[in-house]
């Protein structure tokens, strides 16, 4: 644990992995990207967190709890922007309704915007929910007898 | 001979699919340690994603990104960007039928690349529809129903792009249902009609010589990945579970534990 | 917004949204409280649907606005709102019964999950059902097998083979879902489209091998899932050790669903044009359902445990919807969709009231049920008059679902097979047989580890339970309800598939 190189390393990849992860997230209705690939990154970036300084500094940045109420936040971003086309009165996910006077459905726009936050959301925190569960188990069993 | 090894070679991306898939399965019934099995899991669910992918490659296609934006929409606001994803999917749709024309009617119109029943038939088919006369597509667009065909013709720019996106999406429809049995031919002329749709839909431009792989099954097969990424975090976690539980993922060991248990039970049964 | 308009998406969206927020609230009854209650007003909203099904026809809904072909479409006939409106049922029943069962089975740090994971399955069962969309069809099979991967596995605080029986079935279940995701694949490369209506129209006249292909590897897909006999072999150890709530909703809704899935696409994608759609039924449905019907239930007779003697009965009985299905007529059909409806209802009640000997035997062994009549009467007896209806004893709903399949039988001229269905069904008596003399006859243990005080189970959980057993009853006696529907049900997709009314 006391790798001052990979420390170092870490601390400035650190950042601009979590840049990237909100460029493709961002970039997502345009190009290649979106929510699913960017909450990977955005995880990977705690991941390496985790790997360099202890699964229980990073608990300390992002605690598990957090996660849940993220988990639950990424879901309910996705199902309620489908509710609020519904009461716009549109059909589930019918975005235009967001922007009805558009001429260039600016409507559909928003709409995925909101959809794919809610998606990097949930996966970024499902994505360290595993993480945890996999890492944070007690090593009750040796190595040998893998 | 010569064409046997062409018939194995020209399709090589279905042999690679065909042996991923059954190392995949094999790996999953042959062995005993659980991880190994999710891993054998994997590569059969991956095999089925190369299929997919394999699907909807067009020859000489590029990847099903808009490149017309740069070349069309440079000065224009975000919005005609938004109209040319729209006729993307569209002509993604159209492409589709051009794809898969050859493999789902090999019976109609496999004379028209030479008897062999070619697996990347859409790059023959592209040749064609370049040599098409032009007034094909005319004909096409003729069995439409002439009211709507102008109507999406005129009416385009001033509707609404979803409107325009439904309309020419029905054209084409139609103009596939109309000649049914002309297979190839109309199908190449449902690829320019929906060129066409594409030219006239705000975009008057090179965008008719881009051709796009077809996006679909990329959507497909990401949603697929998804679940196949849920399937492995599930049986690697149980595997987790069972290796605490019992002290093993070695399948023959667990089996003889449980048939301990059961059997233990079963004595029990007969004694009442 | 008018509800009426957005009816067909509120008992996918319903359950959607309320799962996440079960994880949110304190334990140990709120995540109960608001999983029934959610449970509940999904049931509502597709009685509702059927309700103006069956008034005003079928109902197409777009997703997202976008027109099918090419957007998601949900498509209510029928069919599926009678099989939306069991799920949901048996759900709503299902949750409300659950409470102490699942305090008794469960973790207490896990029940939101469970509750959750429980939403989520039921979103998966009831979008499968109600979707138009072929590849849809695969995400949701997914999004509630994945739930039940891991419900069957929370049983392992009671049973740690709770673990292994799971990972058989996720393994199992994965093959089956990849099957039928390269049948799709197949189908999408021989037509261009998924929605199952336009896949219909483009598949009219093309059979070639790609499509045949395509129809033999969705077949084997649903046939895992569905546990058609001999791909059977997950579900006897995932019910078995499932948490008894979860082995009462899954028996008597996941098979169901897959069942339906298996119809609809026999009917409404392909058609009766197809050769190897005749050669299905005749080869492969007809031969493999008396096989599942006569060796699954002897199976079950020599089982010692009483879930597992169930399961292996379900196996059984799903023999009987196959072979309906495999008649190829209207009747046949008919009786399928009856028996799909009706085993729900007494494979449901029967699990409930295992559940409530596990309560307080802590145990499914049949040992556990030694002289229970005198313990747990108002127990037994529920499952003495669910046997009775698993048999087909008249006045019961098992009565009426043999009643159809023997008519279907003889009408389409395989009168041999309405002696096998006699015959099985005498199996079936066999094993109620044995639970009730056990139950009845013996004395109650008085020591040891299968003796247990004498008392009833409470009453949240009685109530459910009695109200399918009494389910079984009217079902049984107002035949017209359920046979009404299901035939026209049937009629509608046998139009679809072409064959002959």
């Amino acid at each position: 644990m006391d790798h001052l190189i990979l420390k170092v390393t870490t601390k400035l990849l650190f950042a601009p992995i979590i840049l990237f992860a909100l460029y493709v997230q961002f970039h997502g209705d345009y190009g290649p990207g979106g929510g699913f690939q960017a909450g990977v990154i955005f995880a990977v970036a705690f991941i390496l967190h985790a790997f360099c300084f202890g699964l229980a500094e990073t608990k300390k940045v992002l605690p598990q709890k957090a996660l849940v109420i993220a988990m639950v936040a990424g879901l309910l971003f996705y199902a309620l922007t489908g509710v609020a086309t519904m009461l716009l009165g549109a059909n589930l996910l019918g975005y235009d309704a967001i922007d009805p006077q558009s001429t260039h459905h600016a409507g559909q726009h928003y709409g995925i915007l909101l959809v794919e936050w809610g998606v990097g959301m949930c996966v970024a925190s499902t994505m360290l929910t595993i993480f945890y569960h996999f890492t944070g188990r007690e090593p009750d069993i040796d190595q040998e007898d893998w | 001979m010569e064409n046997w090894i062409e018939f194995v070679l020209e399709r090589y991306n279905y042999w690679i699919v065909i042996t991923l898939m059954m190392t995949g399965l094999y790996i999953v019934y042959a062995r005993g340690n659980l991880v190994k099995k999710v891993v054998g899991l994997n590569l059969f669910q991956t095999s089925v994603f190369i299929f997919y992918i394999t699907m909807g490659k067009i020859a000489g296609g590029t990847a099903p990104i808009y490149i017309g934006g740069e070349l069309d929409h440079a000065g224009e606001s975000h919005g005609n960007g938004q109209a040319g994803e729209k006729s993307l999917e569209r002509e993604g749709h159209g492409e589709e039928n051009l794809h898969d024309a050859p493999e789902g009617a090999p019976a109609s119109s496999g004379d028209l690349h030479g008897g062999t029943d070619a697996p990347q038939g859409g790059d023959a088919l592209h040749a064609k529809v370049e040599n098409l006369p032009a007034n094909d597509l005319k004909d096409a667009l003729k069995g439409v129903d002439p009211g709507q065909g102008a109507e999406a013709g005129e009416g385009l720019h001033a509707l609404p792009h979803a409107e325009a996106a439904k309309i020419s999406n029905e054209a084409l429809k139609s103009a596939g249902k109309t000649f049914p049995e002309k297979g190839f031919e109309v199908e190449g002329a449902l690829h320019q009609a929906g060129d066409a749709a594409n030219a006239m839909d705000g975009a008057h431009s090179a965008l008719g010589e881009v051709i796009y792989s077809n996006p679909l099954p990329h959507v497909l097969i990401l949603t697929a990945i998804v679940v196949g990424v849920a399937t492995t975090a599930v049986g690697l976690a149980l595997a987790v579970r069972i290796r605490e539980a019992y002290g093993t993922i070695e399948e023959d060991e667990l089996e003889s534990m449980d048939n301990v248990a059961e059997f233990g039970d079963a004595a029990e049964a007969r004694a009442i | 917004m008018s509800l009426i308009a957005q009816l067909p998406v509120l008992p996918i969206i319903i359950p959607l949204v309320a799962a996440p927020l079960t994880l949110l609230l304190p334990k140990p009854r709120l995540p109960w409280v608001w999983a029934s209650v959610v449970a509940w007003v999904t049931f509502a909203a597709c009685a509702w649907l059927l309700a103006t099904v069956a008034s005003t026809g079928m109902i197409s809904y777009h997703l997202g606005d976008w027109a099918p072909p090419l957007g998601i479409e949900y498509r209510v006939d029928l069919a599926n709102a009678l099989v939306l409106f069991l799920v949901s049922g048996v759900a709503a029943l299902v949750f409300a019964f659950s409470y102490h069962s699942v305090r008794a089975e469960v973790d207490a740090a896990q029940t939101p999950l469970f509750y959750g994971a429980m939403l989520i399955c039921l979103t998966g069962l009831l979008g499968v059902t109600i979707t138009g969309d072929a590849f849809n069809v695969f995400v949701f099979l997914e999004i509630s097998s994945l739930s039940t991967y891991a419900l069957v596995a929370m049983g392992a605080r009671r049973d740690r083979r709770a673990l292994t029986a799971a990972f058989n079935y996720l393994v199992m279940g994965t093959i089956g879902a990849t099957f039928f995701v390269i049948g799709i694949g197949l189908l999408y490369q021989a037509t261009g489209t998924l929605n199952m209506a336009d896949l219909h129209e483009r598949l009219i006249g093309q059979d070639n091998r790609m499509v045949q292909a395509g129809f033999a590897f969705i077949v084997v897909g649903i046939g895992l899932k569905l546990a058609m006999f001999p791909l059977h072999l997950w579900l006897p150890n995932a019910y078995t050790y499932a948490p008894s709530a979860v082995s009462a909703f899954l028996a008597a809704t996941a098979t169901k669903v897959a069942v339906y899935v298996l119809i609809r696409f026999f009917f409404s994608v392909f058609n009766f044009d197809f050769a190897f759609i005749g050669a299905a039924f005749t080869y492969v449905l007809l031969p493999l359902g008396i096989a599942g019907m006569f060796i699954a239930s002897l199976a079950a007779v020599f089982q010692d445990d009483v879930k597992r003697l169930l399961a292996y009965s379900s196996v059984g009985q799903i023999g009987y919807m196959l072979l309906g299905l495999s008649f190829a007529t209207v009747e046949g059909l008919t009786a399928s969709l009856v028996h799909v409806f009706n085993h729900a209802l007494m494979k449901g009640a029967l699990f409930m009231a295992v559940a409530c000997v596990v309560l307080r035997a802590g145990s499914h062994s049949i040992n556990a049920f030694a002289g229970l009549g005198k313990r747990m009467p108002v127990t037994t007896w529920a499952i003495i008059l669910s046997g009775l209806s698993l048999i087909g004893v008249p006045l019961t709903v098992g009565f009426v679902s043999k009643w159809y399949l023997l008519d279907a039988a003889f009408s389409s001229g395989h009168g041999y097979s309405g002696f096998l269905i006699v015959a099985s069904s005498l199996i079936a008596l066999l094993y109620v047989g044995r639970l009730a003399e056990v139950m009845l006859l013996r004395e109650p243990p008085s020591e040891g580890k299968y003796a247990f005080p004498a008392k009833e189970a409470p009453l949240a959980m009685l109530i459910p339970m009695w109200v399918l057993v009494i389910a079984n009853i009217y079902f049984g006696i107002r035949t017209d309800l359920t046979g009404g529907i299901a035939q026209r049900a049937a009629e509608a997709l046998m139009l679809t598939a072409g064959g002959a009314p």
